[in-house]
C-alpha cells in the first residue's frame, strides 16, 4: 500500500504536505491555478491506494461473490469479506455479523427506519432527531412517522451550533423509541456529545442511531465504547469510492429485525411455501453488492488507519484554528457554527454577498468550496439564512490552502465593493 | 480574474448593488413569485398590465448577484412592451444564457448582452432565468410559484 514514507516510519505530527502526493487528483490546475480542494464534507478525494485496489479487482479478480466455486469467485469473495473485516475493526464492532454493506449513510438510515422502525415503532411513539441534521437523517424518519403515526421531536440548537442537552433531557420520555443524531454536523462542524446522548436515551429504553458521515473521516470510532445501537458511515467521505457505505447494528437488534429488501444473497432457501432468511450480515444484503466499492473502501480504511485518525484529527484541528483566525480577519465575514467542540468545517457568510457568488468567484482562483443549504434546510431556517459558504478540510489540506481561500475571499469583496 | 469579469460585468454589479424598480408597486394588478428553494433566490414581481401591455413593473426580494441583476435589468427592459415582445426577448435571453446563441451576434439584446458570460457557468443559468420565467408566467396570467430548479 502506498502510504508515504514519512508516515510509515514513525509517528511525527502529521501535516497535509506529507500525504498530498498520495492523492493524484490534487496535482491539477483549475482555471490555470493549482486546485485547492476544500469541499471535503461533500466528498473526499481518493488516494492512489484506493484507485489501485479498484483497478486490481477489475483487472484480476472480478467475479460474483458468495456463489461460485471457481477461483475468481473465491478471490472476489475473500477480498469482499476482508473489506468487511476491515470495517469491523475500523468501528470496533464485536463481529463481522454486525457490519452491513449499504450504498452509504442515506441507505443505512433508510434501512433502519424501514426495517427496525416499521417493526418496533408505532402510533404515538416518538423519534428524536436534532435541529442540525442533514436531510438524510430527517426525511427517513418523517416518512416512517407518516407510515406509522409516530411523532418526530427535535433537539433544539443554540446560536453557536451546539445541541441544547437540557431540552433533549426534557424530550425523552417513555414513548421515545429511537434517537437519531449526527456525530459531526456537515453544515457547522459541531461535534455532538454522542456518548452523553446515547447514555440518556438508553436510560429511557430508546435505541440510538448515529449518522457518522462526517465522523468517520475525522475521529476514531468505537461503537462498543459508545454503546450505540446503529452507526452509519459513507465510503466516499472517508477517501473511498461512492456507492458504498456501512451500517453497523448491534447483533441482537439486527437478529430481531426483518430484511429490508428481498432478493438474492439474503435468503437461505426459497420455495413457494416458505422462504427463509440468510444469517447476518447477509440477511440485509439483497442482490449483487458493490464488490469493487467495498474493496475500495477496505483500501481507504487501510490508508486512514496507517496515517492514524488521532494524527489526522490533530492536524485538522490545527488547520481549523488557523482557518478560523484567517477568516475572521476578513471584513464583513461571519462564521456560522462556533461550537466549542468543532471539527473540519468553516461555514460562513459575507454580509451583502450571496454564497453562490462567493463560490463562483473563488472557483476562478482554483478554490473548491460548497455553497448552499448543505442539505440542512431546517438548520438554515433556524439561523435565518438561505445559504452559507462552506470550506471543509481533510488530512491533505495545508495552511497554504487556507491562505489561498482567504486571499480569494478578499477578491470577492473587491469585486462586490 | 478575466473569466470572472466576463461573468460579473459592470452592468451586473451595478444592478445588483442598485437594483432598479425595487420595492412594491401600488398600481400592480398582477403579482408573481419566483423562488429557487435550493439556492434561496426569492423574488416577488408586481406588474401593472394594461391589456397585453406591461405598463409598469417592480420587484422585491433577495438572492445572488446574477438573479438580482437579471430581475433588475429585465424590469427595466420589459416596461412598455407587450406580451409578444416580452416572449420574444425571453426567447433571445434564454438562447444566450444557455449558450445556444452568442450575445455578440444579436445587437438587439442591448443591456441583456451583459449576461452572455452565464453560458460558461451552467450552474448559474437558473439564477439568470428566474426573473424571466416568472415574468413569463405573469404576462400569461399563470398563478403558481415559478422555479427554475
Amino acid at each position: 500500500m502506498s502510504v508515504t514514507n514519512a508516515v510509515e516510519t514513525a509517528s511525527p505530527a502529521l501535516e497535509g504536505s506529507h500525504v498530498r502526493d498520495d492523492f493524484p487528483i490534487l496535482r491539477q490546475q483549475i482555471h490555470g491555478k493549482p486546485l485547492v480542494y476544500l469541499d471535503n464534507a461533500a466528498t473526499t478525494q481518493k488516494p492512489q491506494a484506493v484507485i489501485d485496489a479498484i483497478t486490481h479487482y477489475y483487472t484480476t479478480d472480478n467475479s460474483n461473490v458468495h456463489r461460485g466455486v471457481h477461483l475468481l469467485s473465491e478471490r472476489a469473495t475473500a477480498a469482499f469479506e476482508a473489506a468487511r473485516s476491515k470495517a469491523t475493526r475500523f468501528l470496533n464492532a464485536a463481529s463481522d455479523r454486525e457490519v452491513i454493506f449499504v450504498r452509504g449513510c442515506t441507505e443505512g438510515i433508510n434501512l433502519v427506519a424501514q426495517s427496525y422502525g416499521r417493526e418496533f415503532i408505532g402510533e404515538g411513539d416518538e423519534i428524536i432527531v436534532s435541529a442540525i441534521e442533514h436531510h438524510s437523517n430527517i426525511v427517513p424518519w418523517q416518512m416512517l412517522a407518516e407510515q406509522t403515526g409516530a411523532i418526530v421531536r427535535v433537539i433544539p440548537v443554540n446560536d453557536e451550533g451546539e445541541l441544547m442537552l437540557d431540552a433533549y433531557e426534557r424530550l425523552l420520555n417513555v414513548r421515545t423509541k429511537l434517537v437519531a443524531v449526527g456525530h459531526i454536523s456537515n453544515a457547522l462542524g459541531t461535534v455532538n456529545p454522542i456518548k452523553t446522548i446515547i447514555d440518556r436515551a438508553h436510560q429511557h429504553g430508546a435505541v440510538v442511531l448515529i449518522d457518522g458521515a462526517q465522523g468517520a473521516p475525522h475521529t476514531p470510532i468505537d461503537v462498543q465504547a459508545l454503546g450505540c445501537d446503529f452507526y452509519v458511515f459513507s465510503g466516499h467521505k472517508v477517501f473511498g469510492p461512492t456507492g458504498i457505505g456501512v451500517l453497523y447494528g448491534r447483533e441482537s437488534l439486527l437478529e430481531a429485525m426483518s430484511p429490508w429488501q428481498g432478493g438474492g444473497d439474503m435468503i437461505l432457501s426459497v420455495s413457494w411455501e416458505k422462504t427463509t432468511w440468510n444469517s447476518l450480515p447477509f440477511k440485509f444484503e439483497a442482490g449483487t453488492p458493490n464488490i469493487a466499492g467495498a474493496i475500495g473502501l477496505g483500501a481507504a480504511i487501510d490508508y486512514v488507519s496507517a496515517v492514524g485518525l488521532p494524527r489526522i484529527a490533530a492536524w485538522e484541528h490545527e488547520l481549523l484554528e488557523y482557518g478560523t483566525q484567517r477568516l475572521l480577519e476578513i471584513p464583513r465575514l461571519r462564521l456560522v457554527g462556533t461550537a466549542r467542540e468543532k471539527a473540519s468545517v468553516l461555514s460562513f457568510v459575507l454580509e451583502g454577498i450571496h454564497p453562490h457568488d462567493i463560490g463562483t468567484i473563488v472557483d476562478q482562483e482554483g478554490v473548491a468550496i460548497r455553497t448552499g443549504h448543505h442539505c440542512a434546510q431546517p438548520l438554515m431556517t433556524r439561523y435565518g439564512l438561505s445559504a452559507t459558504a462552506r470550506a471543509s478540510i481533510a488530512l491533505y489540506n495545508t495552511k497554504e490552502d487556507i491562505d489561498v481561500l482567504a486571499d480569494s475571499l478578499h477578491k470577492v469583496i473587491e469585486v462586490f465593493g | 480574474m478575466s473569466d470572472m469579469r466576463e461573468l460579473y460585468q459592470q452592468v451586473i454589479l451595478d444592478h445588483n448593488k442598485n437594483p432598479r424598480n425595487f420595492g412594491p408597486l401600488e398600481s400592480a394588478n398582477r403579482t408573481a413569485e419566483g423562488y429557487n428553494p435550493l439556492c434561496g433566490d426569492h423574488y416577488t414581481f408586481f406588474v401593472e398590465m394594461d391589456g397585453d401591455l406591461v405598463k409598469n413593473i417592480s420587484f422585491q426580494g433577495s438572492g445572488c448577484a446574477i438573479s438580482k441583476a437579471s430581475a433588475s435589468v429585465m424590469s427595466s427592459i420589459v416596461k412598455g412592451k407587450n406580451q409578444e415582445e416580452v416572449a420574444e426577448l425571453f426567447e433571445k435571453f434564454h438562447s444566450m444564457v444557455t449558450g445556444a446563441a452568442k450575445a455578440e451576434d444579436d445587437p438587439t439584446l442591448g443591456r441583456l448582452a451583459a449576461f452572455g458570460g452565464v453560458s460558461e457557468h451552467p450552474s448559474r443559468i437558473k439564477c439568470a432565468t428566474l426573473a424571466w420565467h416568472t415574468m413569463n408566467s405573469v404576462v400569461k396570467g399563470e398563478k403558481e410559484v415559478v422555479t427554475t430548479e
